[in-house]
């Protein structure tokens, strides 16, 4: 006989009707109902198939411990996998289908696997596919042959490949006392500390508040324990200092008391309501912490344990009182304890025939007899379940007489008939948090339990989190946590009373029993006892060991039902006492949490961009942008028709002829300001700036205190204690970290005041032999002859009633000038250069163009000033002043730094007459295969004036190879050919045009 | 992490950044011992426990801050601008302003 929903009781409203699909097949549900609650009550109770053997799979729990019934859910093209079906609340129009079956659920041919059961034992894989040790198979190569197939038939659910249309939220929270769980014990935690004023946080991650009282059968305060609960829930929720969050996991303990949790808004709505999001990541930070996440209820390890049809005896309780479900009608019992004999009381009274309650004890109480009287069925004592019989249900049990001092099985196994056998191996406290946020977790021998560790953080645990599992007791210290996390002391003066069996809920110390055929102990990961021997046999000595090597409790489950009997039956193996062999470390999350919510709003293009004041201008003027780092800037102008090097090549030459504008508004510059100034210059660059005259700017350069390069630029005196200091666009960010470290930290008694002011300047970089005239048709208040205006000198003026600041300095090779606007005011100096270039033909440059011109100049940037070169590397050992220290001057001539065999930058230049790409190796030999790397090339250009395709590179010897042949090698994109090494002075080496 | 910034108050480890560890000294800088700079470049303590560290408040006001705090729980015992203490040292001239 299979499950069927009996006429009345529950939380399900039965006056509602929700249809979804299972496997393709119509099925119907009520509001209220789980879709496994709702498949029982359709008599369904094969829900999937094993990992690895393929074995049929029911409905073991009614929580977030499911370990059997995962189902993958489908959004038309997107899939949701493992969903445990005791979490997923259906509604109009869901679809689910089975996992890890083919071609159906009821016929697998996977199920083949369970014919080779003593093969795939634990470690199977790596045994097997070790692969011979020659061959074209040898090594792992055998195995990643065999891995497809593998894959393929042993998994959980299948991941989508369709985007994910749902949208996530992230939220930050701040409470008082955040009460996490919200059965008896946290329901009153968080009056008592609402009561005290603090601001409270309650999470569920059922849909519904009230935890056991929703279906304990108990009387609170004289009322149904859910009425009691659902009176609770009203006040608190019309408190203003209480925020209930429902279907909420908290599944991270971190730091100061940081909690996170998952809120599912909308998995239970047809369509999210307006506005809503799928998931909400909450962070969530309390001041303390109320622990009361009660406990899960421990199967029992025997052969056929996983067969559909053994369920939890408490899961058993839940489907009958809050869905008001019978999940057998011949229902027998297998515990070690006395509080799973409630669960007998419970069906007799909805409706189904006990046959038999096996217990492993030969004592029990008084109380558990009298409710083994009243539920009618054989009581036996002393007795064990050896296995289960049926195909895909069970239909019957066999029983032996089961010694409990050693284990030992004796007399014939005799058969019973039974539908459904409800298991209960006692009861471990949820304390996945507290473990997160304490020390090592204790087992208790009494409890047969680990309870809570002790907390390293603020929290304080309630409840069957504590191994309180009455829930008089509960209560009790639910109020009292609740007192002490709003930080009050004193008595509570709410003390509600419950009426209750009491029976005791300490089990008895069996795990397992041991008898022929598979005994699994994690069901999701088909481990079965065997496997833990195996490992044990194998010499997995620790816990840690043995988890990775059978995978114990790596599923998606994390081990909630499995981890407590494998241990125990690893203690067992190795004649230790469970309290030796310890636990594994319990890390976040609790739960599986979907990636979607901790990426929240932060997926796709989510750099900020920072655009140049002259940014519309240049998209207006046909600039091609390129990103460069979070700055955006014009690669090329070009001409319809032209290709980028045609572009970048005209851009180059006519600067080169006439003259060029580029737009150098993103270069980093930074204020350094203060009597200490110059002295401050002086220790971080190589050379000399305390130096350098008022009005006139210097090139500089930085090393890290290793000794290696970190930036280069100008460094302009603007005024005696007034400097401006360049970098490079890429490092900006960098040298400035690096100076406020110095000031803060190693030399505060300078007084030197940085400000970064990047963005308060705009840049304009006009180069070419008619630049000067450019900028004397334009700018007024200042003469900018050579005498005004000597290389290196600073003047200012005006351009079109613009103030601006007009450095001459180059990096193009050519007669140049830097022109600095207030950043408001870039565009209309930039137009005003424009305008005024027309007249001689001026052209604007992108960073191709620039790049080139540097290029044929030698000069060096992020490319080779790669943290790994040096200033000697670089050819400029004539910056490093010997007259004074800088940061990096003792490190810089270390054995390795000076070793003449490093590379050092020089050019090259293509013979054959093609294209060189940037990161190509220089080899000496002319062969294909990459073997004996002197360099690789840092930049490539095709130089206007050479009439050749150059490049910079970093070569072993540097200036000795200089005329020297040798080729470039670059097989990924199968580029061969020999250059020559030359100075990186290409053009103009001797800065004529410059000085003009 | 939350680290309560001597200007700012209690803040996310997002807004800060690790600058190293707070235990060594740079040497003078005219120092020619080489093993003294390579101890600063390169030895570090790597405690497991109470640990001198410096951070930067990079994303509010940009100070410097010299923690103590347990690499084994992350609890931190102390916070204090790391400029504050250079200035107890004897021979650091004493600066004005808003944080000493």
């Amino acid at each position: 006989m299979s499950p069927r929903r009996s006429q009345t009781g529950g939380r399900v409203d039965r006056t509602r009707t929700i249809r979804f699909t299972f496997d393709g097949r119509p099925f119907t549900g009520h509001a209220g109902d789980t879709l496994a609650s709702a498949l029982l009550a359709n008599g369904v109770t094969l829900f999937g198939r094993s990992f690895k053997y393929h074995r049929p799979r029911g409905v073991l729990t009614a929580g977030v411990d499911e370990p059997n019934a995962l189902v993958t859910v489908l959004h038309g093209e997107v899939r949701e996998p493992n969903i445990p079906a005791t979490m997923l609340e259906i509604y109009d129009g869901l679809t689910v289908v089975s996992q890890n079956r083919f071609p159906t659920l009821a016929f697998d041919f996977g199920a083949a696997n369970q014919l080779g059961g003593k093969l795939l034992g634990a470690g199977f894989y790596y045994k097997t596919f070790m692969g011979p040790v020659f061959g074209p198979l040898k090594g792992t190569r055998f195995w990643m042959f065999c891995e497809y197939f593998i894959r393929r038939a042993a998994g959980l659910g299948r991941a989508g490949i369709a985007r994910d249309p749902a949208r996530y939220e992230r939220m930050n929270a701040f409470c008082d006392v955040l009460v996490v769980g919200s059965g008896p014990a946290g329901l009153v935690a968080a009056k008592a500390t609402a009561d005290n004023g603090a601001r409270v946080i309650l999470a569920e991650l059922e849909p519904k508040f009230g935890g056991s009282a929703n279906w304990s059968d108990e009387t609170i305060d004289g009322m149904a324990a859910a009425e009691w609960a659902s009176t609770m829930v009203r006040d608190l929720k019309a408190r203003d200092n209480v925020r209930l969050l429902p279907r909420t996991t908290v599944w991270g303990y971190y730091d100061d008391n940081n909690m996170a949790a998952l809120e599912r808004v909308t998995d239970h709505k047809s369509a999210p309501g307006k506005g809503e999001p799928r998931h909400r990541h909450w962070s969530i930070w309390a001041g303390s912490v109320v622990l009361a996440t009660g406990a899960f209820e421990r199967p029992l390890v025997f052969p056929g344990n996983d067969r559909p049809g053994v369920m939890l005896a408490s899961a058993a309780e839940r489907y009958a009182n809050e869905f008001g479900i019978l999940p057998g009608q011949k229902v027998a019992l297998f515990v070690n304890n006395d509080a799973a004999y409630r669960a007998a009381s419970t069906l007799r009274k909805a409706g189904a025939e006990i046959t038999a309650i096996v217990d492993a004890r030969d004592e029990i109480s008084a109380a558990a007899q009298e409710i083994a009287e009243g539920a009618g069925g054989e009581l036996l004592r002393g007795h064990a379940v050896v296995a289960t019989e049926g195909g895909k249900h069970v239909s019957g049990i066999k029983v032996q007489k089961f010694d409990l001092a050693n284990g030992a099985l004796s007399g014939e196994a005799r058969h019973l008939d039974a539908d459904c056998l409800l298991v209960s191996g006692g009861w471990s406290p949820v304390i996945h948090l507290a473990s997160q946020a304490g020390l090592k977790p204790e087992w208790n021998e009494t409890l047969q339990a680990f309870l809570p560790p002790k907390p390293t953080q603020n929290w304080v645990g309630a409840g069957a989190f504590n191994g309180r599992f009455t829930t008089a007791e509960a209560l009790a210290e639910g109020v009292a946590a609740g007192l002490s996390a709003a930080g009050s002391i004193g008595r509570a003066e709410y003390a509600p009373e419950v009426e209750a069996p009491v029976l005791d809920p300490h089990p008895a110390p069996v795990f397992e029993i041991r008898a022929k055929g598979k005994a699994f102990v994690d069901l999701q990961h088909d481990v079965t006892a065997d496997d833990v021997r195996l490992a044990y046999k194998e010499g997995f000595v620790s816990v840690e060991h043995l988890k990775r090597y059978t995978t114990l409790g790596m599923a998606t489950d994390q081990g909630k039902t499995s981890n407590v009997p494998g241990i125990a039956i690893m203690a067992d193996a190795q004649g230790r006492p469970i309290s030796d062999v310890g636990t594994t470390r319990f890390r976040p999350p609790f739960a599986p949490v979907s990636l979607g919510a901790l990426a929240a709003e932060r997926y796709g293009e989510v750099k900020p961009e920072r655009l140049t004041p002259m940014h519309d201008w240049h998209v207006e003027n046909g600039a091609t942008m390129y990103a460069a780092g979070l700055w955006h800037r014009p690669a090329i102008y070009g001409l319809a028709g032209e290709t980028v090097e045609q572009a970048y090549v005209r851009e180059a030459k006519t600067t080169r002829e006439a003259a060029g504008i580029v737009d150098v508004s993103t270069l980093g510059k930074i204020a350094v300001q203060g009597p200490d100034a110059a002295d401050f210059l002086d220790r971080v660059y190589t050379n000399m700036f305390s130096t350098l005259a008022v009005g006139k700017a210097r090139y500089g350069l930085m090393l890290r205190e290793d000794g290696i390069a970190l930036d280069d630029g100008t460094t302009w005196r603007l005024g005696n204690d007034d400097f401006l200091m360049t970098t490079t666009t890429a490092n900006a960010g960098k040298v400035m970290q690096h100076l406020e470290y110095l000031l803060d930290v190693v030399w505060p008694e300078l007084k030197v005041q940085l400000t970064s002011v990047t963005d308060q300047w705009a840049g304009a970089a006009i180069a070419g032999p008619k630049a000067r005239e450019i900028l004397a048709s334009c700018v007024t208040g200042t003469a900018v002859d050579n005498d005004t205006l000597p290389f290196m000198g600073i003047v200012h003026g005006e351009i079109a009633g613009a103030p601006v600041m007009i450095c001459r300095l180059s990096f193009s090779g050519e007669m140049a000038f830097e022109v600095y606007s207030g950043a408001g005011h870039g565009v209309h100096v930039w137009e005003a250069l424009i305008e005024a270039g027309k007249p001689y033909g001026m052209v604007c440059y992108g960073l191709e163009a620039l790049g080139t011109m540097r290029i044929e100049k030698g000069h060096v940037t992020g490319a080779e000033i790669d943290g790994r070169t040096t200033a000697r590397d670089l050819g400029l050992d004539w910056m490093l002043s010997k007259k004074k220290p800088f940061v990096g001057s003792m490190m810089m001539d270390r054995e390795g730094l000076a070793d003449v065999d490093r590379v050092r930058l020089v050019g090259v230049i293509a013979l054959d007459n093609r294209p060189l790409n940037g990161g190509a190796h220089i080899v000496e030999d002319n062969e294909a295969a990459p073997r004996n790397s002197i360099g690789h090339i840092t930049a490539v250009c095709y130089s206007p004036m050479l009439g050749k395709y150059i490049g910079l590179a970093l070569v072993k010897g540097g200036k000795k190879r200089h005329g020297a042949r040798a080729f470039v090698s670059d097989p990924l994109r199968n580029r061969f050919g020999p250059v020559e090494i030359v100075s990186n002075h290409f053009f103009d080496p001797e800065g004529k045009r410059m000085h003009g | 992490m939350l680290i309560n910034c001597p200007y700012c108050g209690p803040r996310d480890l997002s807004e800060f950044s690790y600058q190293g560890d707070g235990n060594r000294t740079r040497p003078d800088p005219a120092s020619t011992d080489q093993a003294e700079w390579n101890a600063y470049v390169y030895d570090r303590t790597n405690i497991a426990g109470d640990h001198n560290e410096i951070w930067q408040h990079a994303g509010g006001c940009r100070a410097h801050l010299r923690l103590t705090r347990n690499t084994l729980t992350h609890k931190i015992t102390s916070v204090s601008f790391a400029r504050d203490e250079r200035h107890k040292k004897p021979h650091g001239h004493r600066r004005s302003g808003a944080h000493s």
